[in-house]
């Protein structure tokens, strides 16, 4: 392969020998794929009746409620999400210590603890008894519908803080020295000049975090919260079909995400350019001060 | 805190096997990931291509849906780990944690070959040229120049990748393995009137996990810092 690092370009012995090779994998490979069908074959998998429900439109609309539901639970944890961050890194910024070390405290909780943790305790400890009939979302599930969204906030929040400080940290220090020269208050610099600009830059990192929180409202599970694992669990006990279900269902999830990855990288495109994008250090590298880009 | 401190044991041994469940998860993952890393950038097209396919496959799908597979629909077609049956001291190590092994490891492996690729492309491509200028020949270009550097600038994500699995052990405890948030579960349902106090004491025993793994992969960092 020329351009590679790794490898020297190849000459004809080597190519010749990448052909064998190329011959044998994809032997190899189809050799698994079909293994796999036989073997579903073998067990039924593909008997009409398995797959039934989901030429049904009643189990259809369900699938697509699920669906609604599930990018509902994402998109108003993101929208939580992105305001506590917003105020949280902001509050890091801050050149009061009294300011910056509890936001700091803050966001090193959230970030270092299982968000299934969080769900769990806010549904047991609270929102287990909650029954209401809120939009679409059935009566018996707004609890868990409740705690995905409050754990979902507070997780991608303390990330998306650290999103918005790096944001901030990487818009030319100039503009900052620029405002303040022309006489403009902290508030000012911020609100005004840092957050527009750093909002731009931070636009595609915001929406790949939709795609983390989008495949953890999968965790709601555990609450019972509605959304698509929720439809599939049901299917799964009332048909038994439960190859056919998670396939589907997980390949729903996966069309989901990757459509969001195209939107990210589409907005990336226009609003950053060919400049790299902003990496968001994880738990543990968040100390060492802004990722340089 | 009575609820935390009467059961202090079982708190330990949930710990116990969230531990176990990181370190076999992490070797395995480790392993998995090195494998499909190599056939990603290695010069088979086929083979990179199918290693992508899976990779993208695998880190869109949601952990749960991996779990549910393994959990749900695997023992239909013939998957399951029933064989598995290792008692150490007081831990059980049955079908209940291999399962999690094998949909932890499977999904985190992914994660840990883009890590790893992400760090083969962090070499510059002068690199490798200028170690052939000076007449090394493939191998002396690979262990001296190219991998040191691509395995150093891949601490960083790999620690990222590790640290995200270790706090995806959690999702084990949904699928009836004992560990650390099956624990909290039970506590929260049967103490609710000190549920500050349970959710702050497991929210300190997993920091101080993920702590601990950042710590020692700081000072890999450190100590294999290009200098």
């Amino acid at each position: 392969m020329a351009g590679s690092v790794l490898f020297d370009a190849p000459g004809p012995v080597t190519r010749a020998r990448h052909r064998v090779y190329t011959l044998v994998a994809s032997v190899a490979i189809l050799a698994v794929i079909a293994f796999a069908v036989w073997r579903l074959q073998a067990d039924g998998q593909f008997e009409y009746d398995l797959w039934e429900v989901f030429f049904t439109p009643d189990y259809l609309s369900a699938i697509l409620e699920g669906v609604l539901i599930t990018v509902s639970m994402a998109v108003f944890a993101v929208i939580g999400a992105v305001l506590m961050g917003l105020v949280l890194g902001v509050a890091k910024l801050s050149d009061h210590p009294v300011i910056r070390w509890p936001a700091w405290a803050v966001v090193e909780f959230f970030r270092a603890m299982p968000v299934l943790l969080l769900m769990t305790f806010f549904f047991f400890a609270y929102f287990i008894s909650v029954e209401r009939e809120v939009l679409f979302i059935p009566e018996e599930s707004w609890g868990g519908f409740l705690s995905v969204i409050v754990a979902l906030t507070l997780y991608n929040g303390a990330v998306l803080a650290e999103v918005f400080r790096a944001g901030v940290n990487a818009v030319p220090k100039g503009q900052a020295e620029a405002a303040y020269a022309i006489g403009m208050r902290k508030t000012q610099v911020m609100t005004t000049i840092l957050l527009p600009q750093a909002i731009k830059i931070m636009l595609p990192a915001i929406i790949s975090q939709m795609v983390v929180a989008l495949k953890d409202t999968s965790l709601g599970y555990a609450v019972a919260a509605p959304g698509l694992t929720y439809i599939g669990n049901q299917i799964m006990l009332e048909f038994r079909n439960h190859v056919p279900t998670v396939l589907v269902i997980a390949t729903i999830y996966v069309i989901l995400n990757l459509v969001l990855t195209w939107l990210a990288t589409l907005v990336q495109k226009r609003l950053v350019g060919e400049k790299k994008p902003l990496e968001v250090p994880m738990v543990g590298e968040a100390n060492t001060g802004g990722t340089p880009l | 805190m009575e609820a935390i401190f009467d059961n202090f044991d079982a708190v330990l041994k949930g710990f116990g096997y969230t531990l176990f469940l990181f370190l076999v998860c992490a070797v395995v993952s480790l392993v998995l990931g090195t494998i499909l890393v190599a056939m990603r950038v290695g010069p088979i097209a086929v083979l990179s291509r199918a290693a992508a396919v899976y990779v993208t496959l695998v880190r869109n799908t949601p952990l749960v849906m991996v779990f549910f597979f393994f959990h749900f629909a695997g023992p239909k077609i013939g998957i399951n780990f029933n064989w598995v049956d290792v008692h150490v001291g007081g831990f059980d190590f049955t079908s209940a944690f291999s399962t999690a092994v094998v949909a932890l490891s499977l999904y985190t492996s992914t994660f840990v070959c883009e890590a790893l690729r992400s760090g083969v492309n962090s070499v510059p491509l002068g690199q490798a040229e200028a170690a052939r200028a000076i007449g090394l020949p493939f191998t002396g270009t690979m262990t001296e120049v190219v991998l040191p550097q691509a395995f150093r600038a891949s601490v960083p994500p790999l620690a990222s990748t590790l640290i995200a699995m270790l706090k995806n052990t959690s999702v084990a405890g949904v699928f009836y393995l004992a560990e650390a948030l099956a624990t909290m579960r039970g506590f929260t349902k049967d103490y609710a009137d000190q549920r500050w106090g349970i959710l702050i004491s497991f929210a300190i025993g997993y920091i101080i996990l993920v702590e601990v793994v950042s710590l020692i992969a700081h000072r890999m960092e450190r100590r294999w810092r290009i200098a």
